[in-house]
């Protein structure tokens, strides 16, 4: 896993966590009430830095209209549909692997994650939601006179 | 048209990439195919078709502030592949394509003589 080139930064103690999660999140140790979502859709990718949460949905082929995009009491809410396009008649599906109908998914937010200064952009079937930290929870250099 | 599973030679020596989820529908005039590209920018776009090969490749291109951390990947590798082998009968120099929200969709018409003709049978 570490010999290729990662879309997404990261360093190896995040990559042990993560391995920790998903060991914890396998299914005889401990359900989340929320079902298993991964390899859902839409696929997401959750990262922060001091200032933001940044979430990314991978979101192909959804009008931005059609998306909905809510945050209440702390979770993110991410939820629309998308329609499957018109088979004509008298044709075969060969593969069908692309996912249809309605969606939603869902991530908590860390609590210092300010819901009113949050922004969404939606590019290349990408939908990418940025959202402030709180100022009292960014970290403050004390100076020492 | 058919996937290519087994890696040539040549894929083999590629990055890893990931196999993204395609609908392929056939008519009488055609095949129809679909690909979820989410991220891709239509300029790190490729389609290739050689002989009987076709390969759709594309690069993932996200704008990430400064020194962001990922708590949480699902999307974790920074492209897509995927190869299919033409058959006979489709002409893939009359392939149309359009992308658009990281969907592609391609039509790739079949030759004009393979197009199915009914057979008239006469009763005697």
């Amino acid at each position: 896993m570490l010999l290729y080139r990662t879309l997404f930064p990261r360093d190896v103690f995040a990559e042990l966590e993560r391995l920790q999660r998903d060991v914890q999140q396998s299914p005889d140790l401990s359900p989340n009430i929320r079902g298993f979502t991964r390899g859902g859709f839409p696929a997401m990718n959750v990262g922060g830095t001091p200032k933001s949460v940044e979430i990314y949905a991978f979101a192909p082929g959804v009008e931005p209209s059609s998306l909905d995009v809510q945050i209440e009491k702390g979770v993110l809410t991410i939820s629309g549909e998308r329609t499957h396009e018109a088979v004509p008649e008298k044709a075969a599906v060969h593969i069908d692997e692309r996912f249809s109908g309605r969606f939603s998914r869902v991530v908590s937010l860390p609590e210092d994650a300010d819901s009113a200064a949050a922004q969404a952009h939606y590019r290349d079937g990408v939908l990418h939601i940025s959202i402030a930290r709180k100022e009292a929870a960014q970290p403050r250099r004390i100076s020492i006179h | 048209m058919s996937e290519k599973t087994t890696a040539s030679s040549d894929t083999s020596r590629k990055e890893a990439a990931i196999l993204p989820p395609v609908d392929v529908i056939e008519d009488s005039a055609g095949i129809t195919l679909y690909a979820d590209l989410p991220g891709v920018p239509k300029d790190r776009l490729s389609l290739q078709i050689e002989s009987d090969t076709l390969t759709l490749e594309g690069d993932v291109v996200l704008d990430f502030p400064e020194g962001m951390e990922a708590n949480h990947a699902e999307v974790s590798l920074p492209s897509y592949r995927r190869v299919f082998t033409l058959s006979k009968e489709l002409d893939g120099n009359k392939v149309l394509a359009e992308f658009k929200n990281g969907v592609l969709k391609l039509r790739i018409p079949k030759v004009d003589h393979a197009q199915t003709r009914k057979v008239e049978i006469k009763v005697l």
